[in-house]
């Protein structure tokens, strides 16, 4: 079914652009060559709203406005790159790297992590916040992959991948604040989990080294994320 | 040109960001003529002296005695840059501090002992309960994070104080690297 | 008023030939301090002294004055007792006609009583919330069936506007302009719109809604009825919290009720308008008071919000257009469709019209469930209706809003309360919790209790919320213990600012709220935390031991 689509036309950083009315405000700024941070997006899956990175400034609304879920209307006026945003975007990441524990130099994704790349982009060198250093498992059960929680953002791309890709509703999320978790089944062992099917996509969209591959040692989990865009094209193309 | 009191510390690291110092190389000639190294593990010197400009500690915290000596540091130096992902992260050494101190040296002395383990307390400094980055302890200037940090950004570093300069490391390295 | 009249001139309160009604308060306050054991009591003495068919004692709702219960009230006789024990029940039957028992009156002509107004509470304590009879006599359901013979249900939003009626959630969004755009909006493919309860309250210290559902049920399932006609809806949902176990057994009593005298199901009132309402319970996260997070609730997901728009009025439960509005906002729907939307606006100020529901709590003399034309000043409220402060201690500020409010000092006692006047000041109106300190409460403390609140209710899908109020609990648990620097209060400020901005949803956006207004009105304390390592109030334990000088 062909839906009719408006072209609304916006300014972006004092920009004329243009986009369809039904892409998102950072669809239409990554078309145009304007680069926002974000975590928890990644193209392909639904998005959440949750790592507040791509916010950004709308004129004539108080409030920050995520710019994965916000569609483009005509005639807003957005900022991406103020003074504001960017201080907020490195208190982001400073959380985040106070959270949990996250010791880069011994990761296995060493040099192919998103959080360790912004980190560097957004001029993160150190963190203000005392690091909390929570005790957290490492779930090795299955026979290809690893869970280390140690490394993880509750980005929930995984969760979504497995929802919404592969179809099999693995992961989830338990627990709340500071102490939710991604789970297995319901908080199984990955190991011995009946729905997993072993596809590894969780492994590839993951942005830290969270989740990864059995047998990788210190910076050699690079992630292969081909896969994604290329499925949900053939799919929109089925449809 | 008159030269600057330097010094170098080293807490609880492995003395790779020292390495990666001297890994300057020959630049190493141009920087002597520049700075006069008043105290560090690469000199014979027992002692921190006082009025030093500028000073660059590699190592988390994680004993009484690099508590005490940062502290003590920190009162006679201009200048203090965090050198390095233990000292900027806590780093590696940190990674106990989910454990527990005593769980810790009970694995490493009692548990895994081959014949009469015990925890050594003789003339050793009393370990903290938890290894922190040396800026939740006391005020840090400048930032390199790396582990270690690339030897040429440590001497962007040096050249940038040197010149009466702000350095700005923020895209030349990063944690872990 | 009869309060003297004899058995003959008395009047016949229940239409059942029965002279005399001893109302026993068996909400959750009263029932707690022992008013089942009263009722019983009353009961006995009822039948020996052989006055069955003269007296009857009923169980009702809310009486308001809950520091004093067990509460009963002699109906249409302005007595009220207080602090009643089952021994006190021969005395209380047998001055039935005669002169009241005077130790255990309350004092009526007091202005806890006199200077409240009574809408959303009109029933309050005088019927029995679990017969539908009770409910009827007193004009229930009157207001459904003018609005289903009477008017349509593009008047009923109009008299709803007019009422100028905002929401008693917290938040204030005119309730008129919400109804009227789920009205205008188009259902899903499947014709479907809903409209939902939101009966989630979660703050500490607030039980207004708990209240007006145990005490008056059909009035809210009125009002949503009467929202479902307005705004093309046939099926509605009451979100209730699984710990209020008495509101959703009331709940459950009166929706049975309801359908079974034809005023909930379908053709109600023998016109084409159905309506069902069912009862989902919540599992305890306060969050899931948010709307949206709400509605995921219902669907059968975890409980997190999502960011908006788009708004539940365009795509809510299940992607259907959804009206959403909190117990006290139905509550005041069929009153205001009785009299008249002008009549309500008559109350209240320019900008919020109407009366609100208060829990009045802490260090006040009257504690309990109040209801008060919003305007009314602060002063009133917890001088006049609440007492003021007990045992000779000093006033120091009134907390409203709950987690996401604040704290107002005594220098804005003369302020009305009204949604714009306490947002200026740093606070909200909030669903209605109101919890007065005296010059004993450390405020530093009390901050640090609300974001432990929010720090263990936040859902940790976004980072701000997640992460920002564990730290910022960490940040004053130093400086409750002395050993923060002025370092760590700039820290704290810096993440209130960004939470506040940043956090996907109201539960992050509002936590730095009781941070930020106490220091607005009582800086020097957290200063005198840090600095002198004293809290003023005594309430904080310092350590001397300095673990970190950041």
């Amino acid at each position: 079914m062909a839906k009719q689509v408006q072209v609304k036309t916006l300014k972006i950083n004092g920009v004329d652009v243009g986009g369809r009315g039904d892409q998102t405000i950072l669809q239409v700024a990554r078309e145009h060559d304007i680069e926002m941070p974000t975590l928890c997006h990644i193209e392909g899956l639904s998005d959440v709203g949750a790592c507040r990175l791509c916010l950004v400034e709308v004129k004539g609304i108080n409030k920050l406005i995520p710019s994965c879920t916000t569609l483009v209307e005509e005639g807003m006026e957005v900022t991406t790159n103020s003074e504001r945003l960017a201080k907020y975007r490195k208190m982001v990441l400073e959380l985040l790297f106070a959270e949990r524990n996250h010791i880069c130099s011994v990761c296995v994704s060493n040099g192919h992590c998103d959080l360790q790349d912004l980190a560097r982009l957004l001029g993160v060198t150190h963190v203000r916040y005392p690091y909390r250093y929570p005790r957290l498992s490492v779930d090795a059960s299955h026979q290809r992959f690893v869970l280390d929680q140690n490394r993880c953002i509750l980005c929930t791309r995984c969760v979504r991948v497995c929802d919404e890709i592969e179809g099999a509703h693995t992961w989830d999320v338990m627990g709340r604040g500071i102490e939710a978790k991604v789970i297995t089944d319901l908080n199984q062992p990955w190991g011995s989990s009946e729905t997993c099917t072993s596809c590894g996509k969780c492994v590839q969209v993951c942005p830290t080294g969270a989740l990864s591959e059995k047998g990788k040692s210190v910076a050699e989990m690079s992630k292969r994320r081909q896969f994604l865009p290329y499925l949900t094209t053939m799919r929109e193309e089925r449809e | 040109m008159k030269k600057i009191k330097f010094a170098t510390v080293w807490l609880d690291g492995c003395s790779g960001c020292h390495m990666s110092f001297l890994d300057i190389d020959e630049k190493l000639l141009d920087l002597a003529g520049k700075i006069d190294v008043v105290y560090s593990p690469l000199v014979d010197n027992k002692t921190f002296p006082g009025d030093v400009d500028l000073t660059l500690v590699e190592g988390a915290v994680s004993s009484d005695e690099d508590l005490e000596k940062i502290r003590s540091i920190r009162t006679r130096t201009k200048l203090l840059v965090a050198l390095g992902d233990c000292a900027v992260t806590g780093n590696i050494p940190s990674m106990r501090n989910q454990f527990g101190m005593n769980a810790v040296l009970r694995r490493a002395y009692v548990e895994n002992k081959t014949i009469g383990g015990k925890i050594p307390n003789v003339n050793l400094p009393t370990l903290l309960p938890e290894v922190r980055p040396v800026h939740e302890l006391v005020r840090v200037d400048h930032f390199l994070p790396g582990c270690p940090p690339p030897a040429e950004v440590i001497e962007y570093l040096i050249d940038e104080l040197l010149a009466g300069r702000t350095p700005d490391p923020e895209r030349r390295t990063r944690f872990g690297l | 008023m009869s309060s003297e009249g004899s058995v003959e001139g008395a009047a016949d309160p229940g239409g059942d030939g029965k002279t005399h009604s001893l109302n026993v308060c068996v909400a959750a306050g009263c029932l707690s301090s022992g008013s089942e054991k009263v009722k019983v009591a009353l009961e006995d003495a009822v039948k020996s002294h052989g006055l069955e068919h003269e007296c009857k004692v009923k169980g009702v709702g809310c009486l308001g004055l809950c520091s004093k219960g067990p509460l009963v009230s002699v109906e249409k006789e302005n007595v009220v007792y207080q602090d009643v024990e089952p021994g006190d029940a021969a005395e209380i039957v047998e001055s039935l006609g005669k002169e009241a028992v005077t130790r255990l009156k309350c004092d009526m002509e007091s202005p806890f009583f006199t200077r409240q107004t009574k809408i959303v509470l009109e029933n309050c304590g005088i019927i029995d919330p679990e017969r539908i009879e009770d409910y009827l006599a007193a004009d229930g359901y009157e207001a459904l069936s003018k609005a289903l013979t009477q008017l349509t249900p593009h008047d009923v939003v109009d008299q709803i506007s007019k009422s100028g009626l905002r929401g008693r959630g917290g938040a204030g969004y005119p309730t008129g302009l919400k109804w009227s755009t789920i009205a205008k909006s188009v259902p899903d493919s499947t014709g479907r719109k809903f409209v939902i309860c939101n009966a989630d309250e979660g703050d500490p210290g607030a039980f207004m809604d708990r209240s007006v559902l145990e005490s008056d049920p059909f009035r809210v399932l009125e009002g949503m009825a009467i929202a479902g006609y307005a705004t093309g809806a046939s099926q509605g949902y009451i979100y209730v919290r699984a710990e209020y176990p008495l509101a959703v057994k009331r709940l459950r009593t009166a929706i049975r009720q309801a359908e079974k005298s034809g005023y909930l199901g379908a053709n109600i009132l023998d016109t084409t308008f159905s309506f069902r309402i069912d009862i989902r319970l919540g599992a305890g996260a306060f969050v899931c008071g948010e709307e949206t997070a709400l509605i995921a609730s219902i669907e059968g997901k975890r409980g997190t919000p999502r960011p908006r728009p788009p708004y539940p009025a365009e795509h809510g439960l299940w992607g259907a257009p959804t009206l959403i509005n909190n117990v006290e906002t139905y509550a005041n729907v069929p009153a205001i469709i009785r009299h008249g939307g002008e009549w309500f606006a008559s109350r209240g100020t320019e900008k919020s019209k109407g009366t609100k529901v208060f829990a009045l709590a802490g260090r006040v003399r009257n504690t309990g469930l109040i209801e008060v034309p919003i305007g009314i000043t602060l002063r009133e409220v917890v001088f006049d209706i609440g007492g003021g402060v007990p045992d000779g201690k000093k006033f120091k500020a009134v907390q409203t809003g709950g987690p996401s409010g604040g704290c107002i000092p005594a220098e804005h006692l003369d302020m009305p309360v009204d949604y714009e006047t306490l947002s200026r000041v740093g606070s909200m109106m909030g669903s209605g919790g109101m919890i007065v300190a005296d010059e004993t409460s450390c405020m530093v403390d009390v901050a640090k209790f609300f974001m432990e609140f929010c720090m263990s209710e936040s859902c940790g899908k976004c980072i701000p919320c997640r992460v920002g109020t564990a730290q910022m609990y960490d940040l004053l648990c130093k400086i409750t213990s002395g050993q923060a620097s002025m370092q760590d209060l700039d820290l704290l400020i810096e993440l209130c600012d960004m939470v506040k901005s940043t956090s996907l949803c109201g539960l992050g956006q509002s936590a730095p709220n009781p941070v930020l207004s106490t220091l607005r009105y009582f800086r020097s304390e957290y200063e005198e935390h840090i600095l002198n390592k004293r809290c003023p109030a005594g309430v904080c334990k310092m350590s001397n031991e300095v673990v970190h000088n950041g």
